[in-house]
């Protein structure tokens, strides 16, 4: 089985997710794209992983962290997003912008 | 003299050094002081005002006292613990410690027992007065410092506890500073006792430092092994004596010996328990203590000192006692009259009588405070000082009044009261020394104190009372004291009945160092009793035909009865008119060159200097820090802020310009690192 396919995958898989971080306006939206950029590099780790071989499968067991990791921050992210849209009624978020210098 | 050091040395005696209550003994100097600074940071919030931690603390001094006491005179102890402070070289040591044995723990008995009732009848005396809390703080410190200084085993320490004394002296003497003269008695107490202080600390410096320490015990040691000590080469019969005439000259202070009393009358502007605790255990015995405590000096190498401690105090004797017969102020009458007790115990010491001069601070101590404790409740009574305000008062104050008669009476020396033992321990020992000329006036003293103490009683509680407002005797709090006094100074004669009883005399020979030389008489001497105890009724008698029955005004017949001494007893010998004159006399030229020099020579040097040192700063001000320094910091300020101006405005607050800047800074991370690849 070749890499390039795979990666190609990934790579298309992590250009949407920045896409939606920049252009989307909607909160929910933009953690969505960084979940999407997040399993890119899943994908990516696993890939590399099967390619070389790896005895101690590696790429696994940190595609496993990032897993868990984007979980939690998923968790406080739409917590945050939650409350923000209690108090002010919005999930836009250019609405936010009160940190401006 | 060998024969005596040779006895010294051979019936050196073996005492017990004590167990627990002996190392533990420091806790009734540090009780007080506990006591000064609970009072101080947290009085106000207490329930009675802190008083009740200075009672309390006075009272476990008090019990430890009486333990340390009973254990002393069944055991026969002698505890001594030093702590070395700070150690300079090997014959400058500052030590640290505490004192147990026959000596030391009669005062803390003393001062137990005196200071308890004092601190009790305070509580009824003082109330309602403006600075409760305060008195009792200083009142605390009296009593700590009077521990600490009987308890010292260096003179170090001694000196410590002395000036504590003095300084505490002048807190209380001036607790009324409102007004001027009160202020002024705390100062001439202060600062006559400074004169004698000068005369101690030389003194201690003399004596520690030709024998190379400051502990007491090594001086007595080296004074009692004479010339020959190996380890003190500098210590010789001529630093003994001067050394020992120095600590008598800061005893003469601290004991009020003429001329250096006039501080003890005016000390009386204080309050009254004041003037009983000042009176008769925490500062007026210091001196006779330090005396009683070197007692081995003055019987061995600095035998030649004492003719003029006699001297002395047998003028303070005879002096001072006939100035309490004009005096108008019943406090001063006892002021006065103390005096002249001292005068009694100093010659006592001085003649080698170590164990009557103690006895009669010992006796003294009680009904002495019984006396002033007992003025200070006519006093309250009445609102004034004065005898010619009082009168009459036996029927309307009746505790007062007896206890007043027993206290009376046992400063006259009237058997079986206890100021007579201790009287007669006195004479007698002028008598055995073959002081004939001193044994005189100290008979012709008990007939002048039997006077004024009779003067002073008939005046204030017999006849009609000439004040104002209805007189009535003081509450519980104020009487109790007063009866315990009493009692006390009834009985505590009978702690050294010679040939029946002699507890005391072997109490206080319970020392390191045992007074070389001290008489005791083996039995009563009829004769001398007699003749003193005679002298005392004459005084009576004659006391009661003049002043029995209120005839004329009392000043005709102070005028009347010693028509050429009036006018110098009212005028106290002049003797403040004296210590004024020579200030007088010194003070104008010496002002006067003082004041030349310091416009003509001090202030043209400091205005030059003040003039350049002007001109430097101005320069320095306008050149160096204007134009150098601030100008380059308000620069700097002024282009940071710019630069911050600047860059504030990348802050939007937009979270997805934040992250587009993220990504960019990514792909150029990227592309560099493609690059540097290939």
């Amino acid at each position: 089985m070749t890499l390039a396919p795979i990666l190609v995958l990934a790579a298309a898989l992590f250009s949407m997710g920045i896409y939606g971080l920049l252009a989307r306006r909607n909160a929910v939206m933009v953690l969505l794209a960084v979940e999407l950029m997040l399993n890119a590099v899943n994908i990516n780790l696993v890939a590399f992983e099967a390619a070389i071989r790896d005895a101690m499968a590696t790429g696994q067991i940190f595609a496993i962290f990032i897993i868990t990791v984007a979980a939690a921050e998923v968790g406080i992210g739409l917590a945050i997003v939650l409350m923000i849209f209690r108090n002010r009624h919005s999930a836009n978020l250019d609405d936010f912008a009160t940190m401006s210098g | 003299m060998n024969q005596m050091l040779f006895r010294f040395a051979e019936e050196a005696p073996e005492f017990s050094t004590g167990g627990a209550m002996q190392e533990w003994a420091w806790l009734i100097l540090v009780a007080p002081f506990v006591a000064v600074a609970g009072i101080v940071f947290f009085g106000k919030r207490m329930k009675y005002q802190g008083a009740e931690l200075a009672v309390g603390m006075m009272a476990f001094v008090f019990v430890y006292g009486l333990i340390l006491w009973v254990q002393t005179m069944t055991d026969e102890v002698v505890y001594q613990k030093s702590i070395v402070i700070a150690e300079v070289s090997d014959t400058l040591v500052f030590e640290w410690g505490w004192v147990v044995d026959g000596l030391s723990s009669m005062m803390y008995f003393v001062v137990g027992t005196v200071g308890l009732m004092v601190f009790i009848y305070a509580l009824g005396y003082m109330r309602g007065d403006i600075r409760y809390t305060w008195f009792f703080a200083s009142l605390s410190m009296f009593a700590g410092a009077m521990l600490v200084l009987v308890a010292a085993p260096n003179l170090a320490q001694l000196i410590v506890g002395w000036e504590l004394v003095g300084l505490a002296s002048y807190l209380l003497i001036s607790h009324y500073w409102e007004e001027k003269e009160n202020s002024s008695a705390g100062m001439k107490a202060f600062f006559t006792n400074k004169v004698a202080d000068v005369g101690l600390i030389i003194g201690a410096i003399a004596l520690s430092g030709a024998v190379g320490s400051f502990r007491i015990d090594d001086i007595l040691d080296a004074a009692t092994h004479g010339d020959d000590v190996l380890n003190a080469p500098l210590f010789g019969s001529t630093v003994a004596i001067a050394g020992a005439l120095l600590l008598f000259f800061g005893a003469m202070g601290k004991s009020a010996q003429f001329p250096l009393h006039i501080w003890l009358p005016d000390a009386m502007a204080g309050p009254t328990p004041v003037s009983a605790l000042m009176h008769a255990a925490t500062m007026v015995t210091a001196g006779i203590y330090l005396m009683a405590r070197m007692f081995p000096l003055y019987q061995t190498m600095a035998q030649d000192a004492r003719p003029w401690m006699i001297g002395i105090g047998a003028a303070t004797l005879a002096l001072t006692g006939l100035l309490a017969l004009v005096q108008n102020d019943i406090k001063k009458v006892l002021a006065y009259s103390t005096v002249s007790q001292l005068g009694y115990m100093m010659t006592a010491v001085a003649a080698g009588g170590y164990t009557a001069g103690l006895f009669h601070l010992f006796t003294h101590a009680f009904f002495k405070a019984l006396l002033f404790l007992g003025a200070g409740s006519v006093i309250h009574s009445v609102h004034s000082n004065n005898m010619s305000d009082m009168g009459g008062l036996r029927k309307s104050m009746p505790v007062t009044f007896w206890t007043f008669v027993v206290g009376s009476g046992a400063l006259a020396a009237i058997f079986p009261l206890s100021g007579f033992f201790s009287k007669d321990e006195i004479l007698a020992t002028f008598g055995h020394e073959g002081y004939t000329l001193v044994l005189g006036i100290g008979i012709a003293g008990a007939f002048v104190t039997a006077f004024y103490m009779t003067r002073a009683v008939a005046l204030t509680f017999f006849g009609t009372y000439k004040g104002e407002g209805h007189p009535h005797e003081s509450e519980r709090l104020m009487t109790v004291p007063l009866i315990v006094l009493a009692v006390l100074a009834a009985v505590a004669g009978f702690a050294n009945w010679p040939g029946v009883f002699t507890g005391f005399t072997e109490w206080v020979g319970t020392v390191a160092f045992a007074p070389l030389g001290d008489y005791h008489p083996e039995s009563l001497d009829l004769t001398l009793a007699a003749i003193g105890m005679g002298a005392a009724l004459l005084g009576v008698a004659a006391g009661w035909l003049l002043y029995g029955k209120d005839r004329e005004t009392q000043q005709a017949r102070d005028g009347f009865w010693i028509p050429g001494l009036y006018d110098a007893l009212k005028a106290k010998y002049w003797l403040d008119d004296v210590a004024l004159g020579i200030v007088g006399v010194i003070k104008g030229p010496l002002a006067r060159f003082v004041d030349w020099t310091n416009t003509n020579l001090i202030d043209a040097i400091v205005n030059a200097a003040g003039i350049s040192t002007k001109w430097l700063g101005e320069l320095v001000y306008g050149a160096f820090d204007q134009g150098g320094i601030d100008y380059a910091i308000n620069a700097s300020a002024t282009g940071w802020g710019a630069a911050g101006g600047a860059l504030r405005k990348l802050q939007t607050g937009r979270i997805q310009q934040y992250a587009g800047a993220f990504v960019v800074g990514a792909v150029v991370l990227v592309v560099g690192f493609v690059i540097y690849i290939n």
